[in-house]
């Protein structure tokens, strides 16, 4: 209730600052230029005061944490220095984390890229049918993360329905462990998470598809360019800010991910599949919360390294065009 | 040109069948299996469920299905605390988004790029999650509704502020000149000028943070935890981990089904605005 509070608050300092306003106006009429205080700075405080409590200050803190043995065992808090980094690098949590993480973000960008594209294509046309289709491939969309890998988890477990379903195709007995093995299990998940989102990909790049100037298509038709020639010399080039788009709230999503990874696997198996967010949440969940946040400023800096260089690059490549 | 004409329908006849043979059955298999399962799995009792598969119930015990996960998942009472959490958030988000957007995109120096540069950062920056809860511990703030609507508004204010500086910079400043040579306020040209004009990018930053905010659980973990102010999915994990082993699978579907259903219908009613709020606002 106390958000119905500060919404009050707020209201309130606003009416006190529009008869503010209303005075300076009546005054600066008479007296000064009122080019002064157009888009008075106020306007931008509450957002950045609550950005800066609920979003920065927590990163910052996240560079102090880490040093600490902040943790559930007592209430002192005390610098430790690196041990915390040490534990995480010599346990190998660390090393594996970031190459379980980085591979996720690969593999869901490509595929949930490829899924969308290939949807969009599918469904380019703007017929009855072709809409009522797109509207069916963005119900998982729709659906919850975690309820997403719940049906994976029962349609691929050993005994579950997609075995049987090939036991009974093929005539004999299948068991494929999908979700259990320590290769492979990756790629299982980040597919699920690709047709999870392909579905919000599918309508971006319909819209880059529809946006697209009706002149060049027509002149390449005229050189006798087909479907494909037509596609990657022509169609593709100018879906660039789609495919930016695209590829970084896939890369930034997939960062963050946990809610499919830890219904379908939990991390597992062997911690094969244990992204950032799972190792910090299990870690967490045993009241080392000083090693959780060192595992979240590795993240941190993970991002700012990688995924900093990777926009500007594609955003570069689409001003070029 | 006559060649043509007389040509093309004649190619294009196979194509004709072909797309929606190939949209029926990519559909078919890959939504369509999902959603059956789900379906047919609530239906069953927890013997058949057990084993999750295709197969059509042996017997049906839908009611008695969906009425235990509906008390046990504490379906309404997750509901009112999604809706309490994220409809407050997504206000805060659209409104103090619109104001800053708003002099970001008007006021010029190095201070509103330094700051714009700053409240946009969150766009590609994850979430500090471990130090928000000592952060929200400190601030009495832990396990409050009102600590997960400022965590979920710092998280999701950079995407809104990015979208509408961007479209702000796009509309012509002559209006609000108009309004301030009638005598407007700032107060007032915010609200009678700016806020209508963006209407398009409230529409899609309402339904990007929906999607996100809305089926989020990793930080409504952290900072509501359990207990009588669960989300939604919160709910779910706890039905699926109420028992070892997840063997409750025909419990799990139907609170998935019911979890899931305002979202679709929402979307159904509303499909042509939300297609074009998400569309518009992505690809400027």
């Amino acid at each position: 209730m106390v958000d119905t509070a500060t919404m009050d608050a707020i209201d309130a300092t606003r009416a006190k600052d529009r008869a503010q306003d209303d005075g300076q106006e009546r005054k600066s009429r008479r007296t000064r230029p009122r080019s002064k205080a157009n888009q008075p700075w106020w306007f931008a405080l509450p957002a950045l005061a609550v950005f800066g409590v609920f979003f920065l200050l927590p990163n910052l803190l996240n560079f102090v944490y880490p040093f600490t043995d902040w943790s559930a065992f007592h209430s002192q808090i005390g610098f430790v220095g690196l041990s915390n980094f040490s534990t995480i690098l010599h346990d190998g949590s660390m090393a594996r984390d970031i190459r379980i993480t980085l591979e996720y973000a690969v593999l869901v960008a490509v595929f949930q890229n490829g899924f969308g594209l290939a949807l969009a294509l599918l469904l380019e046309r703007d017929t009855r049918f072709n809409r009522f289709f797109r509207a069916v491939f963005f119900l998982p969309v729709l659906i919850s993360a975690l309820a997403v890998g719940y049906i994976f988890r029962a349609l691929l477990a050993q005994d579950g329905a997609l075995n049987s379903v090939l036991s009974s195709l093929a005539g004999h007995h299948v068991d494929t462990p999908w979700l259990g093995s320590t290769t492979w299990t990756l790629v299982v998940v980040t597919l699920i998470h690709g047709w999870k989102w392909m579905g919000l990909a599918m309508l971006i790049y319909l819209a880059g598809l529809k946006s697209m100037p009706g002149d060049v298509l027509e002149a390449a038709r005229i050189d006798g360019a087909g479907w494909w020639r037509t596609f990657w010399s022509v169609r593709f080039p100018l879906l660039a800010p789609a495919v930016t788009f695209n590829v970084t709230t896939a890369l930034i999503g997939s960062m963050n991910t946990f809610d499919i990874v830890q219904a379908t696997t939990g991390g597992g198996p062997g911690s094969e599949t244990e992204v950032f967010n799972i190792y910090m949440f299990r870690i967490f969940g045993q009241g080392l919360y000083a090693q959780a946040s060192a595992m979240s400023l590795v993240l941190f800096l993970i991002v700012v390294v990688l995924a900093v260089p990777v926009i500007v690059g594609l955003r570069r490549r689409e001003n070029n065009q | 040109m006559t060649t043509v004409t007389a040509f093309t329908p004649a190619h294009r006849r196979p194509l004709r069948w072909v797309q929606p043979l190939v949209v029926l059955i990519v559909a078919g298999v890959t939504i369509g299996i999902p959603l059956w399962l789900v379906a047919v799995t609530s239906f069953k009792p927890q013997a058949e469920a057990i084993k999750p598969n295709l197969s059509l119930p042996h017997h049906v015990q839908a009611a008695a299905n969906y009425k235990q996960s509906f008390d046990e998942g504490k379906i309404v009472q997750g509901f009112v605390n999604s809706l309490l959490v994220v409809a407050p958030s997504v206000v805060l988000v659209l409104l103090l988004g619109a104001g800053a957007a708003w002099v970001f995109a008007r006021r010029k120096g190095r201070l509103v790029n330094t700051l714009y540069a700053l409240s946009i950062s969150g766009l590609l920056l994850p979430p500090a999650v471990i130090t928000i809860v000592m952060e929200l511990r400190q601030l009495g703030l832990a396990g409050t509704r009102p600590g997960m609507i400022g965590v979920y508004a710092g998280m999701y204010l950079s995407t809104s502020i990015f979208f509408m500086t961007g479209f702000i910079r796009a509309l012509p400043e002559e209006l609000e000149e108009a309004a301030r040579m009638d005598g407007a306020g700032p107060v007032r040209v915010f609200f009678r000028i700016i806020l209508p004009l963006l209407r398009p990018v409230i529409a899609t930053a309402t339904i990007m943070v929906m999607l996100y905010a809305w089926s989020d659980i990793f930080y409504a973990f952290f900072v509501l935890g359990g207990g009588d102010k669960a989300t939604l999915p919160l709910n779910l994990y706890q039905v699926a981990n109420a028992q070892l082993y997840l063997n409750n699978w025909h419990l799990i579907f139907a609170y998935v089904v019911m979890m899931s259903l305002p979202m679709v219908l929402v979307f159904v009613i509303a499909q042509r605005r939300i297609v074009s709020g998400i569309t518009s606002g992505a690809v400027k």
